[in-house]
């Protein structure tokens, strides 16, 4: 029965972080029915940002302060990868408003840049990117008024990027030949970040034996979810989001400003993926290609869950995280160690972590055909959904 | 030159004029090993139709194509290794894990007919039955992406980690195999194979040709713009839907088999998913919904990547990306696209000295009515296609 209990704690701790790396997805998905590829990249770089900032913490605040440091990194990562998610919003997902394909694709383009940005940024690189943003931005600025009014204006913006670039790397390059500037700062291996002492030890209940760090990312995911919950259904803001995910045309002509109100739903999903990138560290190592082990499960949740309810999303993650824990585990032979000899096989063969995957897989393309809009579609009376 | 650049005949022709004479001068200019490389670019432009096919025209964004390019690429695989033996003997992996036996599945793969079938009939079926199940739920735009990409992962994982039954991670070697009592890795062999591989990609074109005239092209076209409004006028999407998924699939079969005797191995990485969203990528380089577009952008950001590879391997993934970017936002339709609707022209209309105007220039400059001037003067009737 411990066992039982156990098996139980552990997938839910792994569910758990599903939760909160799927939460910010499917409130985006809901609202503006873009899937965001880069999502995984978003709590990458919440990961990196608790990383730098033990770093902080060990080198330069004294040792007594050091315990803190993840209560620090929880609110930096929201920010950091929040802003990042409002960047990309703004820049690139605005553009490209009611085409959900092309998004995809263009997303997953960010999320190349961003794992190959991770692995090669050096100081030289960095100072070399900021000149080329600064001169993109700026050029236009400082060209005379005349060339404005010429045929070949639409070049200008390109043109201006075009050479800020090339002169950005050109300087990256002449930098990068001296070493201290050349080093990457977390280059293609893998970081670790060392928890602190209060996270390292475990709880005993009875015989179960809960690893503090895997009770704090719980903790983490329930106070994620009343925090979410709380503004979608309380807030000013939280009600306009729902109004959008409903009927987005209505509540345009309402007068709810919906540029805006896409602007923070991403800002919000962005960060929630940062908090989970925290949240991740407690669990091992991580490194550039943190995203791509986290995204297609996050879909998945998503796609269980169907969009607009909270507890769709929920559900599904816990689901998915304590049945694969479980399969991938074999526990159950564990716990019932007198199966038959055919259901033992079976177990056995699926006893591994990506075996566990397939099995999923296969039982959520079993449970689309009986709900094909996951566990709480939204009803409308539309053609489409 | 703008003249030049925008007559029609020109736009249309030039793209085959080029591609005719590449192909009559190529073989005889490049070294085998270039050669080698373009055979396997132009086995992967095969892909590319398929996904040209079902993305382009039909409307869905499939990100799991490396399931049955693998697949076709692994039928072909096991018949080499079997092919190679002696009679009695296993493939040497097989005794790294202590198998004794062949294990069934592969016995068929001892006759070459049945691989010649094998190696698109298999991909074929495992499309149709994943897309029936899926199609026959509705079930589209991106969570039909997101399925096709965890299904990618579940057929990642199973082939990553059945060591005992197709080598796991290691995959299946092919270019020390000898099929014809020739080396398949032979510099004579991979002349032979290019050539095949020409004349099969010039198949698939005049097959998804033939498929994209006609009342099936409109049928694919229709759901593609409207699928509710063809399903009320009495079409039964789901089935052209499912053939022409199956159809692609088995394109991709056959472009995994030529890929695997050109490249030598067949593994697991080929279901990697980065690799099914390159394919796309290809597609929407060269321009979707237009199946020339589709090889030659195979085959040229292939090239490019390889160049870039070679020379500064750490940028190939800031190229990419950025080039998802830009083919998304700037040029949706791809440089085949571009080039017809006179891309080049009006670039150069820009930059070139004005030219004399006869009457006002929105008479004489705006491509629109030109266009419009040309159908009304054009051949009697007008060329509408």
């Amino acid at each position: 029965m411990d066992l039982l209990y156990d098996t139980l704690f552990n997938g839910l701790a792994i569910g758990s972080v599903l939760v909160l790396a799927a939460l910010g997805l499917a409130v985006v998905f809901g609202l503006m029915g873009v899937i965001n590829m880069a999502h995984g990249e978003l709590m990458m770089l919440g990961a990196y940002t608790t990383f730098v900032v033990q770093n902080i913490f060990k080198a330069v605040l004294p040792d007594a302060l050091f315990p803190i440091y993840i209560l620090v990194a929880i609110p930096l990562a929201f920010l950091v990868s929040g802003l990042a998610g409002l960047l990309l919003e703004k820049t690139v997902i605005r553009r490209l408003y009611g085409r959900p394909l092309e998004t995809l694709l263009a997303t997953w383009g960010v999320s190349l840049i961003l794992q190959q940005f991770v692995r090669s940024v050096s100081s030289a690189f960095a100072i070399g990117l900021v000149l080329a943003v600064a001169g993109g931005l700026l050029i236009p600025r400082f060209t005379p008024k005349a060339w404005w009014q010429q045929r070949w204006t639409p070049l200008l913006g390109t043109g201006s990027w075009i050479v800020s670039g090339a002169v950005g790397i050109a300087i990256a390059s002449a930098l990068g030949n001296q070493r201290a500037l050349d080093q990457p700062w977390f280059s293609a291996r893998n970081i670790d970040v060392t928890a602190p002492t209060w996270l390292r030890g475990s709880i005993d209940v009875g015989a179960v034996n809960m690893p503090a760090a895997r009770l704090f990312i719980i903790a983490l995911t329930v106070i994620a979810l009343v925090a979410v919950s709380w503004f979608l259904q309380k807030s000013v803001w939280g009600m306009r989001i729902r109004a959008v995910t409903q009927n987005r045309p209505m509540s345009d002509c309402l007068g709810i400003p919906t540029e805006k109100v896409d602007a923070l739903t991403f800002l919000i999903g962005s960060g929630l993926a940062g908090v989970a990138g925290v949240a991740v560290t407690l669990l091992g190592s991580v490194g550039p290609n943190l995203g791509g082990n986290y995204i297609v499960d996050c879909f998945m949740v998503v796609v269980l869950g169907g969009v607009g309810k909270l507890a769709g999303t929920v559900l599904a993650a816990l689901g998915i995280g304590v049945l694969s824990y479980i399969v991938g585990s074999g526990s159950l032979l564990l716990v019932w160690p007198a199966m038959p000899a055919g259901l033992n096989d079976l177990i056995t063969f699926f006893a591994t972590t990506s075996m566990a995957k397939v099995l999923v897989f296969a039982l959520i393309v079993v449970f689309l055909q009986i709900r094909p809009a996951g566990l709480f579609p939204q009803k409308g009376r539309m053609v489409e959904a | 030159m703008a003249d030049l650049l925008a007559s029609r005949q020109l736009r249309r022709w030039l793209p085959w004029v080029l591609i005719v004479v590449a192909a009559l001068v190529l073989p005889a200019l490049l070294p085998p090993f270039r050669l080698n490389l373009l055979g396997r670019f132009l086995s992967l432009g095969i892909v590319a139709l398929g996904i040209d096919l079902i993305w382009g025209y039909t409307g869905m964004l499939s990100l799991g194509q490396g399931i049955f390019f693998a697949l076709g690429g692994y039928a072909l695989g096991m018949y080499l290794q079997l092919d190679s033996l002696e009679p009695g003997q296993l493939p040497e992996f097989f005794s790294l894990y202590g198998v004794k036996s062949l294990p069934a599945f592969w016995q068929p793969f001892n006759s070459p007919l049945f691989t010649l079938f094998a190696i698109w009939v298999i991909p074929a079926l495992v499309a149709g039955g994943l897309g029936y199940l899926v199609f026959r739920n509705r079930i589209k735009g991106v969570y039909f992406s997101i399925l096709t990409q965890a299904a990618l992962l579940v057929f990642f994982n199973f082939f990553n980690g059945q060591q005992k039954l197709i080598n796991g991670t290691n995959g299946l070697k092919t270019d020390t195999a000898v099929i014809f009592g020739q080396l398949v890795g032979s510099d004579g062999m991979q002349r032979a194979l290019f050539w095949i591989t020409v004349l099969l990609a010039i198949g698939a074109f005049l097959l998804c040709r033939w498929l994209t005239r006609g009342r099936f092209g409109d049928a694919l076209i229709a759901i593609r713009d409207d699928e509710p409004r063809l399903r009320f006028t009495g079409y039964n999407p789901t089935a052209y839907k499912t053939v022409v998924f199956a159809v692609a699939g088995a394109l991709a079969g056959i472009s995994g088999a030529l890929y695997t005797v050109q490249s030598g191995i067949i593994s697991p990485q080929y279901m990697a998913v980065p690799f099914s969203i390159e394919m796309v990528i290809w597609v929407a380089v060269g321009g979707r919904g237009t199946l020339i577009g589709a090889v030659l952008g195979a085959v040229l950001i292939n090239y490019a990547k390889s160049l870039v590879s070679e020379a500064l391997p750490e940028t190939w993934l800031f190229i990419q990306g950025g080039l998802f970017l830009l083919v998304v936002t700037a040029l949706p339709d791809g440089l085949v696209g571009w080039w017809r609707s006179g891309g080049p022209a009006s670039l150069l209309a820009l930059v070139a000295p004005p030219p004399k105007l006869a009457t006002y220039p929105e008479l004489d400059l705006n491509p629109e009515v030109k266009a419009e001037q040309q159908q009304l003067e054009g051949p009697a009737g007008g060329d509408q296609s």
